[in-house]
C-alpha cells in the first residue's frame, strides 16, 4: 500500500523475532553462529520440499484445479515433514559439535549449553521462515495499491504479518520441545511437536477466512510456549518470584554454579 | 559423465527450471496492467514545450468517469478523495475541460480518454492555422495573408495538441479493459446518495515520465552533456526520410546545378500526428494526396518510356510537414546549398496534391500563390499550367475550379519552395477555403473519414480487390494529375488521352495503407527482409525520431515498382550492380522485391528493380546548422522517457494505513520491553531445580 503499510507489517512480523535476537543473541558471537546455521538447514529443507513439489506439479496435469490443490497440500506436508526432520538432523549435528567445542575449549565448562542452542536454533528458523513467508509480501506492500481488485480480502498484508509472527515465535518454542525430548528420549512429545505443526500449516488452508487460520494459530501458540517455557527450567515460582520482585533474595539463597 | 558433461546437464537443467517458472505473485492479486493504452509525450520547439508529463513514480489518482461538463466540480473541488484520475467519453474530450483541468491541476492527477470505435461529428485537435510561422507568409510577404487573417483553414481545430499538460493524458481503446475499469469504478467509487464513496477505492496510476524540458535548444544542450562514456540523451530531432523518384535518372554523386535541366516537381506529404503518441492515421490529411501521386507515377510509366518528355519530372513525398515542414524545408535547403541533385533554378513548377478525397460537391480546387503571381512571368506559367490542368479533366468526373478570392497558399510544402524562390505552383484540394476535413491531424482521420466501406460478406484478399468509389474518385484525380504533368512537362500532346491510372492500383493503396498493411499486394512488393514492418493494422504516420518509418518504407518501396523496370539480375547482383558493365548504383537504386507466389507454386517469384527512387534525409537545418533557436526552420524534438505504463488497483484509506503503522510499532515497543525483562531475569526464570542425571547441559 504505502511505505507506512510496509514498516508497520514488517514490526508485526519481525518484532518479536528483532527483540529476542537484539537482547539474547547478538551480544554473543557463538550464538550469532548457530542461529544463523538454522537458518540455513531450514533453507536447505525448502529447498528440497520445493524441488520436489516443482517436479511433482511440472509431471501433473497443469488444467485441473483439484490436482493442483491436492499437489499442494502434498506439497505443505512434505515441507513439514522435511523441516522437521533437518531440525533434527541439526540436532544430531550439534550433539556433535558440542563434543567437538568442548574438546577444543580451555574450559571445563560448554560454552553453550543444548538448551541455549534449543532456542536459538528455533529463533533461526524462525528467522528464515519468516523471511520467506514475508518478504514477497513486504516487497508488494510498498506499492500505491492494497489487495482487492479481483475480490479478495483486502486483510491479506495484515493477516500475513500476524500469522509470520506466530509463525516464527511458534518455531522458536518448537525448538526448545523437539531439543529437549530429543535429549530425554521423549519420543511422544517429538510427534507432538511435528502435528502441530502440520496442524498450525494445514490451517492456513482456511484463508482468506483469516479469524479460522489467525485464532487457532495463536492458541495454538499460546499452549506451545507455556510448554516450552516448562521444558526451559521455567515454572510457576520462578514467574511469581520474578514478577513479585523477591529474585534477587532467591538468587543468594540458591547459589550454586550452573 | 565426466566434469564437463555433468556441468552442462546442470545448465541445461537450471536453465529449463527458469523457463517453466510462472510467477503467481501477490503483484497480480494488486494491479491490473492496461495493455492497450497510448499516451501523449512531450515535444519540444524552440520556444515551448507541448505535450504532457507524469511524475518519475507514475501519477496515481482515484478514478471518477465524468459525466458531464458539470460533474467537473467533482474532481476539481467537491469530491473528497483528491487526487482524481478523470475518465473521459470522447464527447467530453473539449477543449474548455481540459483547460479547467489544467487550471486546477493539483487536484487532477491525470486524465483518461476512450476512444470509440465511431467517430464523434467534427474534432481537430491542431491549431486553426496550421504551422503559421514557417509558412511563406509572414510580416513581409503577404502581410494581410499571414496568421490566416484572410482564410482560416482549420476553424475546428481546438489547438489541444499544442497545450502543455502537467499531468498524464492516456487513451484507452473501447474493450476489455476498459470494461474492467468501469466495473471497478461502479463497485467502489460511485458515491451513493451524495454521501462519499467508501474505502477501498478504485484507482489509476498512469507512468509517462518525460526527459526533456522547456524547449529544444535546453534540451539538445543537456544532449551534450558528456559526464560519462555512454551520454544520458534527454530527446531526438523528429526525422524521417524523404521519397523522391524521377522519370529521368540523376546521378547521386554529382550535386548542384544541372545545365539545361528544367524539372516539374510533383509533391506529397506523407506523414499526419495527431494528439496521442503515434496513433495517426491522416487518411483525408496525407493518404489521399500521396497515394493519387503514387498512382499518377504509375500512369505515367509507359507514356514516358514510349515518348518522354522534354522536361524531367520529379516526383517528392515529404516527411515530416506536420511539424512544420521539416522534408520540405530540408529538401529546399539542400537545393540552395548544393547538396541535392538539382537546384532550384532547375525547378520549372511546382504541382502539389493535398486533401483531395473529401469532396463537397463536383468541384476540385487548384489553390496559387496571390503575392508571386503579382510578378507577369509567373503569373504567365500558373495560368499555362492550370490551362494544362484543366484540359485534362476530359472524360472525368469534376470540374477543376480556381478558388475566385485572392486567397492564400493552403498549408503545403510548396509554401517552403517559395520562401526560397518565387517559382510558380498549384495546390490541388478538394476545399475552397476553409478544409472539407473534420478531424485534420486527429486519431478519427480514417477509412471511415474517406467513407471507405467494403461490403460485409468478403474476406480480407477480397477486400483488397474490391474497388470502391473513393478509390475510382482518387483515380480520377491521379489520372488528371499524370496528364497535367505529362503536359507540363512538355510531352507529346498526342499521346496525353492514353494516360490512365489504374483503380486496382488505388484501390489496393487504400487499402494497404488504410486497413490492413499485412496483405498480398504489399508483400509481393516488399523486400524480404522488411516483411515485418507490415502488420494486420493500418501503419502509423507520426514522423518519429528513427531513421525510416513504415509509410516511407512502402512509398519507396511502391515507387520503385511503379516507375522502375524489372531487371534479371539475382541477389547477389542486386546487391552490387555495379560489377555488371549497364548498371549503376550511381544512376539507380537496386531493390529486390519479393513478387507474387505463382498459382502451382510455393515460391515466390522474386525480382531485382531497378528504378530511380531515392531517400534523403528528412531532418530540420536547424539541426544541421545547430541554430536550436531557429525561427525560420521546424525545430520539434520529441524527449525521451524509460517506460511508460497504465494499471490501476484499489487504494486503502489513509486512516487503515496509520494504524497498521501504529499497530506495528506497538508490537514492537512491546516485545521489546518484554524481552528485556524476560533476559534480565533469565537466570530466575529458567532455573528451575532439574538434576536428572543423562541431561547434557
Amino acid at each position: 500500500m504505502t511505505a507506512s503499510v510496509f514498516f508497520g507489517c514488517t514490526f508485526i512480523a519481525f518484532g518479536p523475532a528483532i527483540a529476542l535476537f537484539l537482547f539474547t543473541i547478538a551480544r554473543d558471537p557463538l550464538r550469532v553462529i548457530f542461529l544463523i546455521a538454522g537458518a540455513f538447514f531450514w533453507l536447505c529443507s525448502l529447498l528440497l520440499s520445493s524441488l520436489v513439489w516443482f517436479i511433482t506439479v511440472q509431471i501433473s496435469d497443469k488444467e485441473s484445479a483439484s490436482q493442483q490443490k491436492g499437489l499442494l497440500i502434498f506439497g505443505v506436508v512434505l515441507s513439514v515433514l522435511l523441516q522437521e526432520t533437518f531440525r533434527f538432523g541439526y540436532y544430531k549435528l550439534l550433539k556433535k559439535a558440542n563434543e567437538g567445542l568442548l574438546t577444543l575449549s580451555a574450559e571445563e565448562t560448554m560454552p553453550i549449553s543444548i538448551r541455549q542452542l534449543a532456542y536459538v536454533s528455533g529463533l533461526g528458523f524462525g528467522f528464515m521462515s519468516g523471511a520467506f513467508s514475508m518478504v514477497n509480501i513486504l516487497a508488494d506492500s510498498i506499492g500505491p495499491g492494497t489487495i482487492g481488485i479481483h475480490g479478495d480480502s483486502q486483510h491479506y498484508f495484515l493477516s500475513s504479518a500476524f500469522m509470520t509472527m506466530a509463525v516464527i515465535l511458534l518455531h522458536m518454542f518448537w525448538g526448545v520441545v523437539f531439543f529437549d525430548s530429543c535429549e530425554k528420549q521423549h519420543w511422544w512429545s517429538l510427534a507432538v511437536v511435528v502435528i502441530s505443526h502440520l496442524l498450525v500449516s494445514c490451517l492456513t488452508f482456511q484463508n482468506p477466512q483469516y479469524v479460522g487460520s489467525l485464532v487457532p494459530t495463536y492458541i495454538i501458540m499460546f499452549f506451545m510456549g507455556l510448554w516450552a517455557f516448562f521444558c526451559a527450567g521455567g515454572s510457576l515460582r520462578n514467574l511469581k518470584l520474578c514478577l513479585t520482585c523477591k529474585d534477587k533474595d532467591f538468587l543468594l539463597a540458591n547459589h550454586r554454579p550452573r | 559423465m565426466g566434469l564437463e558433461s555433468s556441468k552442462w546437464v546442470i545448465i541445461f537443467l537450471v536453465c529449463w527450471l527458469y523457463k517453466n517458472v510462472s510467477c503467481n505473485s501477490v503483484e497480480q492479486k494488486i494491479y491490473v496492467v492496461l495493455n492497450n493504452t497510448v499516451p501523449c509525450v512531450r515535444l519540444l520547439n524552440a520556444t515551448h514545450q507541448i505535450g504532457c508529463q507524469s511524475s518519475i513514480s507514475g501519477d496515481t489518482g482515484v478514478i471518477h468517469f465524468l459525466e458531464s461538463e458539470a460533474d467537473l466540480e467533482w474532481p476539481l473541488s467537491k469530491g473528497p478523495n483528491p487526487p482524481y484520475m478523470v475518465v473521459l467519453e470522447s464527447s467530453l474530450f473539449t477543449r474548455s475541460i481540459m483547460m479547467k483541468m489544467k487550471n486546477e491541476s493539483s487536484r487532477v492527477a491525470g486524465v483518461a480518454v476512450v476512444i470509440p470505435n465511431t467517430s464523434p461529428p467534427e474534432f481537430s485537435p491542431h491549431t486553426t492555422c496550421p504551422n503559421e510561422n514557417t509558412g511563406v507568409y509572414s510580416d513581409n510577404y503577404g502581410p494581410n495573408l499571414a496568421h490566416c487573417n484572410s482564410t482560416v483553414w482549420n476553424p475546428l481545430g481546438n489547438g489541444l495538441s499544442y497545450e502543455e499538460f502537467d499531468f498524464p493524458v492516456f487513451s484507452l481503446n473501447e474493450d476489455n479493459e476498459t470494461e474492467l475499469i468501469k466495473q471497478c469504478y461502479f463497485d467502489h467509487n460511485r458515491a451513493v446518495n451524495g454521501s462519499a464513496p467508501q474505502y477501498p477505492l478504485c484507482a489509476m496510476q498512469l507512468f509517462s515520465h518525460m526527459h526533456a524540458v522547456t524547449n529544444t535548444p535546453t534540451c539538445m544542450r543537456r544532449n551534450n552533456i558528456n559526464y560519462s562514456i555512454n551520454p544520458e540523451m534527454v530527446c531526438d530531432p523528429l526525422s524521417d526520410n524523404n521519397v523522391w523518384g524521377s522519370i529521368r535518372p540523376y546521378n547521386d554523386t554529382v550535386f548542384g546545378h544541372k545545365e539545361n535541366e528544367s524539372v516539374v516537381i510533383a509533391a506529397a506529404r506523407l506523414d499526419s500526428r495527431a494528439f496521442f503518441w503515434e496513433v495517426s492515421t491522416g487518411a483525408e490529411g496525407s493518404i489521399s494526396g500521396f497515394v493519387t501521386l503514387l498512382a499518377a507515377a504509375q500512369a505515367l510509366r509507359e507514356v514516358t518510356h514510349e515518348a518522354p518528355p522534354t522536361r524531367n519530372i520529379l516526383f517528392a513525398f515529404f516527411q515530416g510537414e506536420a511539424f512544420d515542414y521539416i522534408g520540405s524545408s530540408r529538401m529546399v535547403y539542400d537545393m540552395e546549398k548544393g547538396k541535392f541533385v538539382i537546384d532550384l533554378d532547375n525547378v520549372h513548377s511546382i504541382l502539389e496534391i493535398g486533401q483531395v478525397a473529401v469532396h463537397s460537391g463536383t468541384n476540385l480546387f487548384l489553390h496559387s500563390d496571390p503575392v508571386s503571381r503579382r510578378n507577369n512571368t509567373v503569373n504567365d506559367e500558373i495560368t499555362n499550367l492550370v490551362k494544362n490542368l484543366q484540359s485534362s479533366t476530359a472524360g472525368l468526373s469534376f470540374l477543376l475550379v480556381e478558388p475566385g478570392v485572392s486567397q492564400p497558399l493552403p498549408p503545403s510544402s510548396l509554401q517552403r519552395f517559395l520562401r526560397a524562390r518565387p517559382i510558380p505552383g498549384i495546390v490541388i484540394a478538394d476545399h475552397k477555403s476553409a478544409f472539407n476535413n473534420r478531424y485534420y491531424e486527429s486519431f478519427y482521420d480514417n477509412a471511415a473519414n474517406l467513407n471507405l466501406t467494403y461490403p460485409s460478406n468478403l474476406s480480407p484478399e477480397e477486400q483488397l480487390e474490391f474497388v470502391t468509389d473513393t478509390a475510382k474518385s482518387l483515380t480520377d484525380v491521379a489520372t488528371l494529375v499524370a496528364r497535367a504533368l505529362y503536359k507540363q512537362a512538355g510531352g507529346d500532346e498526342s499521346k496525353v488521352n492514353t494516360i490512365k491510372a489504374d483503380p486496382k492500383i488505388v484501390t489496393q493503396m487504400l487499402y494497404g495503407f488504410l486497413v490492413s498493411s499485412n496483405n498480398s499486394w504489399f508483400q509481393a512488393m516488399m523486400s524480404p527482409d522488411l516483411q515485418d514492418i507490415l502488420k494486420p493494422s493500418p501503419p502509423q504516420y507520426y514522423v518519429g525520431v528513427a531513421m525510416s518509418s513504415t509509410p516511407t518504407r512502402l512509398v519507396q518501396y511502391l515507387l520503385a515498382n511503379f516507375t522502375g523496370a524489372a531487371t534479371n539480375l539475382t541477389q547477389s547482383q542486386c546487391q552490387k550492380p555495379d560489377e555488371l558493365p549497364n548498371e549503376s548504383r550511381q544512376m539507380y537504386s537496386y531493390l529486390w522485391v519479393q513478387g507474387i507466389v505463382p498459382p502451382n507454386s510455393t515460391q515466390r517469384d522474386s525480382f531485382c528493380v531497378r528504378a530511380s527512387v531515392r531517400l534523403t534525409r528528412a531532418i530540420s537545418p536547424a539541426f544541421e546548422l545547430g541554430e536550436y533557436a531557429s525561427k525560420d526552420y521546424s525545430t520539434w524534438t520529441e524527449s525521451r522517457w524509460k517506460f511508460i505504463k497504465a494499471r490501476i488497483f484499489l487504494v486503502a484509506s489513509r486512516d487503515l494505513e496509520m494504524l497498521t503503522l501504529g499497530v506495528g510499532v506497538a508490537v514492537l515497543f512491546t516485545f521489546l520491553l518484554l524481552t528485556y525483562f524476560v533476559s534480565s531475569k533469565a537466570d530466575v526464570l529458567f532455573s528451575s531445580a532439574r538434576e536428572p542425571a543423562s541431561a547434557a547441559y
